[in-house]
């Protein structure tokens, strides 16, 4: 059964221009503990369908159900966790009062709270900066703890819009690396959405490839990779052959066209 | 003539030590940041004694510092029922008071619409009216004692306050709400966790344009009618019997109380805004 499922999802923006088609005839279906990656230029959709399916934007049309339900409905009973492009931290809370915050706001009992709060810390490998401010800390240690924050409480999907967008590429590697660590650990499941190739090939179980005006899926990449990855299977002969799909399909869908 | 040349001479040495500290190897010590102003201000009133006394200056034009200290000194009883009946009981009431409603009015605007475009209009309007016009109406209606003044202050730091306040509720990014959505957290929770932590620089900003505000209103309503004491009333009388010193010495009072209070908002304000860049360190 399919955690996330969609079926003729469109979404059209009313625009001072006239309408935008953001989304169009996306069918999908994403199952437990996959690592689904959306691939795709901008203004491809992709992260407009990662935020449907969070609920912060409504479809016009088509079906979309997470964990059975409508994205709100999944929303209000904290199916997920989202990790934003930027960490968003707030300043004015520590390390641990930011990973924290969630479950204040869900009311979980304080003794619980501390305890989570440690672990998923140490998940992140933030151990020891419970008492540093974010902006005490470097721009990856700061996305970091924001995945420690979505990771916080019990929701077994992660939506991940273009978390390590902002990173150098060096610390980027890292992170992918202990992304898909914590993946097989927690066996959440992942829908995450980026620009680049190699990690989107690195990371995913599944690999949608999707194309703007209108937005759409143009292909979807099933990995042969096993799920154990070390970093330097990005040199080897099946990494290469996805990746060089990926791009045919990026070209396919008419992305660099201009 | 010898104290005029004399008050040059101070000059000149004064402002020659305060360069030498500030372009010294010790500037960025806490003892030579407290010691060149307070030598500044120590060069200026030696100057103005000197002056005052070498060019005869008449104390109703402008009274020598001693003069005004002898004044302050002697007339302290009287300085600090003035103080305790316009600082304290006209400003510093109608300043918490006129925050308070205007924080609440602020929260009220934030939350609905309608107020937004019902309410900041009268806020504007009244910020707009003259003090001078308001306070005599103001003095009829809640009588000489300190209670008018109170309602002076109340007006004047209601508008700057409510604007900064609206202003600060309105202060969060897009992803900051996003991410409140994702949790489902009700209102009251994102704005106790979220906009009003955020909103704090801003009503800072309000709460310290309003300190001066507040003495400024208290004693100007004094003006337009009150009990035979504050600082308005003296001020205004001593001019008019040119007890000028007395006059001088209402200011200084006025000078460090004003201070004072700012100064309380100021560190108030990096206790509790410590995070934002402004203040960081």
């Amino acid at each position: 059964m399919s955690v996330i499922e969609a079926k003729k999802l469109e979404l059209v923006f009313q625009t001072n221009d006239g309408p935008v088609h953001a989304l169009t005839d996306v069918n999908l279906g994403i199952g437990k503990g996959d690592f689904v990656s959306f691939i795709g230029p901008s203004g491809c959709g992709k992260t407009t369908l990662l935020r449907c399916i969070a609920g912060l934007e409504t479809p016009t049309g088509g079906d979309l159900t997470v964990n059975g339900m409508t994205p709100d409905e999944a929303r209000r009973s904290r199916a997920y966790g989202y990790v934003f492009q930027a960490a968003g931290l707030y300043p004015w809370r520590t390390i641990a009062g930011n990973v924290r915050l969630p479950l204040e706001i869900m009311g979980y009992p304080k003794a619980e709270m501390s305890e989570r709060v440690a672990r998923v810390l140490d998940l992140v490998e933030l151990a020891g900066f419970e008492k540093k401010y974010p902006w005490q800390l470097s721009g990856g240690m700061q996305q970091r703890a924001s995945i420690a924050r979505a990771l916080a409480f019990d929701a077994d999907i992660l939506l991940m819009d273009e978390p390590f967008g902002a990173l150098d590429e060096i610390v980027r590697d890292h992170l992918n690396e202990q992304l898909l660590q914590l993946w097989s650990r927690t066996e959440k499941t992942i829908a995450f959405v980026t620009h680049s190739i190699p990690e989107a090939v690195y990371l995913s179980t599944r690999i949608v490839v999707m194309s703007p005006r209108p937005g759409r899926i143009t292909d979807v990449i099933e990995s042969p990779l096993p799920k154990e990855r070390p970093l330097d299977i990005r040199d080897s002969k099946e990494f290469l052959e996805i990746a060089h799909r990926v791009r045919e399909g990026l070209r396919a869908g008419h992305a660099y066209d201009e | 003539m010898s104290s005029v040349i004399l008050a040059f001479v101070v000059w000149a040495a004064g402002s020659f030590i305060c360069v030498r500290i500030a372009q010294g190897p010790g500037h960025d010590t806490t003892a030579a940041r407290v010691a060149v102003p307070v030598l500044f201000g120590v060069t200026i009133l030696a100057m103005w004694e000197l002056l005052v006394r070498g060019l005869e200056v008449s104390p109703v034009i402008l009274p020598a510092p001693s003069g005004i200290a002898d004044r302050f000194s002697g007339s302290a009883t009287v300085l600090w029922q003035d103080f305790l009946q316009t600082v304290l009981k006209g400003a510093l009431t109608g300043y918490i008071i006129g925050c308070s409603i205007a924080f609440l009015a602020a929260l009220a605007i934030d939350r609905v619409d309608f107020l937004k475009r019902g309410l900041l209009p009268i806020g504007n309007f009244v910020a707009a009216l003259p003090i001078i016009g308001i306070a005599p109406i103001l003095v009829s209606w809640f009588g000489f004692d300190w209670h008018s003044k109170a309602a002076v202050v109340v007006v004047m730091v209601f508008f700057p306050m409510l604007v900064n306040t609206v202003q600060g509720l309105a202060d969060t990014t897009q992803m900051q709400r996003d991410l409140m959505k994702t949790y489902s957290a009700s209102y009251w929770q994102s704005l106790v966790k979220l906009r009003l932590p955020a909103a704090l620089p801003f009503i800072f900003n309000g709460l310290k344009i309003s300190t001066t505000l507040a003495l400024i209103g208290a004693i100007v309503a004094e003006y337009f009618g009150s009990p035979t004491r504050g600082m308005g009333f003296r001020i205004s009388t001593e001019v008019g019997r040119l007890g000028i010193d007395m006059v001088w010495a209402e200011i200084t009072v006025a000078a460090i109380a004003g201070s004072v209070f700012y100064g309380l908002v100021v560190l108030a304000e990096r206790g509790l805004t410590f995070w934002h860049p402004s203040q960081r360190s």
